[in-house]
């Protein structure tokens, strides 16, 4: 198996008597999807907020590209190439999608303390936007301002703005909620391009997708991953079946 | 936004026009009626680039404006007496040169919002803007407690202080350089909103969150903006203090924090030229109200909580028909 | 520096500190509940001064002075929440802070248009005049240590009511999620006013209290209020816990800082000198004990993360 990119070891979070994060371990190697599943309340989001950064373990390592980013902040973790998507669009609705996009490569630069130059006239920034927008087909789409996209492409958008960081992964929150079959099955062909870029840990509760798209799978349940395997071995788990497929059958 | 620019220029024009008028009418209180209105609006011009831009609701920014104008009275009280500041470890003596008490006004309040700035900054939210109205008030009390430059009293400076060339006695030409001082910092300000810096401060502004995880350290990038909006506000204090050759703690009270935000709001948030319609329109009721009746307070009160409640654009957002800046 | 007057003193802190307490506590319930931030808090207090000045210099009685303050402070909240505060709630805190502003402009002045500029005074009750000697031979102000008792009463009766009563359940599922409360059926909009002139109505209370030790003025609402911000920096926002410890601490500070440090530079400075700096920096002291905690706890000693 190729070296992880990145690699979560034994991390523990308690909040109170709740034991959110109980010795979580997982990684995520070269070109893969690697799909967190779990029912609500399974702790999925305390971990991504470990991960992506805003959240301290009590113990436990992150670590990506071979750094120690446990006690780093989300900004350098982002700089290292760590791309994110959020669950519900976190975007600057008042702004383009070109000045998103534009952001997006800010951030990236490290040019946040230029003072002078127009940021909307810089080439080099607007072509790492404008390529990044291309990917996704909202080029033609760059000067509508973000509030008035749709649904589905502001899903697209926050893909694009990940994009503008040249992410050496990307960490993805239910990319694909609420946006509809055709949306989500033109996204997952994109995705099942982009694992070979970069690879991407995918948080999903859509399981059609999850089972069309990801490489591997891991289940999280109480703030433990009772199993991690390829789709036919998750399928198959009889733990699996009974702690989440069977409350899905079930509901 | 076309249209904006329009009212923009307008506003100027005004600006220009109205001294001028009463220069030729020879009416030198409403040139410094005007001169007033312009130094406002280079306080409410710093506040709204942490304010509109940031979404930092500082209701402190008196700290600076005062600390501006303590800068010049304390600078010119020391040349005025030929008293040095101070002789060790090196000698420190008054001047009343404009341009370096501006620069000293510039550096101190900038200096003062890095500390406030630094610590406010660790909160949001409401605890920020209890944080910053609470640093604004302890300036105002040390002032009054502290008797070496004139305490509760104040400090008054007798003579304008110079530029060079200039007679800054004359209304007309301490106007013109309010008014040049004011374009400069219009200029510098909208290049920054336009820049990586100014779309990272208004990218945070909207969406934190975004904004960290592409990368930007938003905690820096709000405390740069913050010392930028200070140290423009002290230097509006710095001329404040110039116009009335007079400093006292009042410039650090809670209500000029209250008045500065609210140019910004009569004319519009995040806007460019909002603050500076807001301090002219200001201006105007005060003139106008204040002289119809003796709580005019109360009506500019009714007038702010009208445009809060239920015409946020202010001013220019009326104008221009378009709710808000971008901002948003 | 003897015993004796270091005990007055912090009595004196003790007295400051609930009446501290008596204005946070209505700030940091409304905006526990409703998640306002009300400039015009400060407002409230002196409606609740000039009431009892007012309602003192008719009826001679003080005591009847305090119930006016109540009442004409939860009157004047209930009506400010009905016009002004509800179409607040949803929205930023900006447009909070603008429009409680204006409601302080509006205030201060309509206040010095009915009363006047010139302060009024409320005088204490014969009965409350003089002093007391506590246990250890301190002679202390009847007057002072009556506030102190009220003001500890107060947030006994606080703290009872939150947690023991039925209103008190609606005002903690409130702080935690308005939607729950709406779906049991509580009229959220009454509870919000209730909420607003209680917190009113401790503020007025506040205003008389302190007014009969000081003037009764317009424009003495805001710097306590100032005060009050700190308090609930320090004490961490929505706690009465918190607002309760951080009043305390910000009274005894300040009462005993005004007291004591111009006496510690007196040790190595010449008298007037030793004053001047020793009061300068007492009248910074609770701020940068605001700094002390925004550095190492910004949340508050009480606030939750």
């Amino acid at each position: 198996m190729p070296d992880s990119i990145l690699k979560v070891s034994n991390i523990e979070k308690s909040f109170g008597a709740l034991k959110a994060s109980d010795g979580i371990s997982l990684d995520l190697v070269p070109g893969e999807i690697h799909a967190l599943i779990g029912p609500n309340g399974a702790g999925k989001s305390t971990l991504i907020k470990q991960i992506a950064g805003g959240l301290k373990p009590d113990a436990g390592s992150v670590q990506f590209l071979g750094h120690e980013i446990t006690g780093m902040s989300t900004a350098q973790r982002a700089r290292l190439g760590l791309g994110r998507t959020f669950q519900i669009s976190a975007l600057a609705m008042g702004f383009t999608v070109l000045e998103n996009a534009v952001l997006g490569a800010v951030g990236q630069s490290g040019s946040v303390f230029r003072f002078f130059k127009p940021a909307m006239k810089d080439a080099a920034l607007l072509a790492r936007a404008r390529s990044a927008l291309d990917r996704v087909n909202l080029r033609d789409y760059e000067n509508v301002v973000t509030s008035e996209l749709s649904h589905g492409q502001r899903r697209q958008l926050e893909v694009a703005v990940a994009l503008t960081l040249a992410p050496k992964a990307f960490l993805m929150d239910e990319p694909m909620a609420g946006m509809g079959g055709e949306g989500s099955k033109t996204l997952t062909n994109f995705l099942q391009e982009l694992k070979h870029e970069a690879p991407i840990l995918l948080v999903e509760h859509d399981m059609d997708a999850v089972f069309a798209c990801a490489d591997r799978i891991s289940v999280l349940v109480y703030g433990k991953i009772i199993a991690t395997g390829s789709v036919e071995e998750i399928r198959a788990h009889p733990e699996v079946r009974v702690a989440y497929l069977g409350e899905e059958d079930a509901a | 936004m076309l249209r904006e620019r329009y009212i923009n220029i307008l506003i100027l024009a005004g600006l220009v026009l109205i001294p001028a008028y009463a220069y030729f009418a020879e009416e030198p209180f409403t040139i410094t009626l005007a001169t007033r209105a312009v130094i406002f609006a280079l306080a409410g011009v710093g506040l709204n680039l942490a304010l509109g831009q940031g979404g930092l609701v500082s209701f402190g920014h008196a700290a600076y404006f005062g600390m501006g104008g303590y800068a010049m009275g304390i600078l010119a009280s020391h040349a005025q007496n030929y008293e040095p500041i101070m002789e060790v470890p090196f000698l420190i003596e008054g001047t009343n040169s404009m341009p370096v008490i501006w620069l000293v006004a510039i550096v101190m309040s900038a200096l003062l919002a890095l500390v406030i700035g630094a610590l406010s900054l660790r909160t949001s939210g409401v605890y920020f803007i209890m944080v910053t109205l609470a640093f604004g008030q302890m300036f105002y009390y040390f002032t009054i407690s502290w008797p070496a430059y004139g305490g509760e009293d104040g400090l008054s400076i007798y003579v304008r202080n110079q530029f060079p060339g200039l007679n800054t006695l004359d209304p007309i030409q301490f106007f013109g350089i309010c008014f040049v001082i004011l374009l400069a910092v219009l200029f510098l300000v909208d290049r920054i909103n336009k820049s990586p810096f100014g779309l990272a401060l208004n990218g945070a502004h909207q969406q934190e969150e975004r904004a960290l995880t592409v990368g930007i350290n938003v905690y820096r990038v709000r405390l740069v903006a913050f010392v930028i909006s200070g140290a423009i506000t002290g230097l509006a204090g710095a001329l404040f203090a110039d116009l009335n050759r007079f400093v006292s703690p009042t410039m650090f009270s809670w209500q000029i924090s209250g008045e500065i935000m609210i140019f910004i709001i009569l004319g519009g948030v995040a806007r460019l030229f909002g603050p500076v319609a807001g301090a002219a329109l200001y201006i105007v009721l005060e003139h106008f109200l204040g002289g119809l009746s003796e709580y005019w307070f109360i009506y500019l009160g009714a007038i702010l909580l009208f445009v809060v409640l239920f015409a946020k654009g202010g001013i220019i957002g009326g104008l221009s028909k378009k709710e808000t800046g971008r901002a948003g | 520096m003897t015993t004796l007057l270091l005990i007055e003193q912090i009595l004196n802190g003790l007295q400051f500190g609930v009446m501290l307490f008596l204005m946070a506590a209505g700030l940091t319930l409304i905006f526990g509940v409703m998640g306002l931030i009300n400039l015009a808090h400060g407002s409230l207090y002196m409606v609740g001064a000039f009431a009892a000045a007012a309602m003192a210099a008719w009826t001679g009685n003080f005591f009847l002075a305090l119930v006016a303050s109540l009442v004409a402070a939860a009157i004047v909240g209930a009506l400010i929440e009905l016009t002004v505060i509800r179409r607040l709630y949803e929205r930023d805190h900006l447009d909070q802070v603008l429009a409680t502003f204006a409601l302080i402009l509006i205030f201060s002045e309509a206040t010095r248009w009915i009363f006047g500029s010139f302060p009024l005074f409320l005088n204490i009750p014969d009965v409350l005049k003089g002093t007391v000697t506590l246990p250890g031979g301190i002679e202390y102000s009847v007057y002072r240590l009556t506030i102190i008792v009220i003001g500890l009463a107060v947030a006994v009766g606080l703290f009872l009511l939150i947690s023991k009563t039925r209103v008190g359940m609606r005002i903690r599922a409130g702080e935690n999620d308005r939607e729950m409360i709406a779906a049991l059926g509580v009229d959220i909009s009454v509870l919000y006013t209730m909420v607003f002139a209680l917190g009113a109505a401790l503020a007025g209370l506040s205003g008389a209290l302190v007014g009969a030790i000081q003037s009764v003025e317009v424009g003495m609402g805001e710097p306590v209020l100032i005060l009050a911000f700190v308090v609930i920096v320090i004490g961490g926002i929505g706690s009465i816990k918190g607002a309760l410890a951080g009043a305390i601490l910000v009274g005894l500070t300040d009462t005993l800082g005004r007291t004591l440090l111009p006496v510690v530079f007196g040790a190595f400075m010449d008298p007037s000198s030793a004053t001047t700096v020793g009061s300068a920096l007492a009248s910074m002291l609770i701020y940068i004990l605001m700094a002390g905690v925004l550095l190492f706890k910004p949340t508050g000693l009480f606030g939750s993360a």
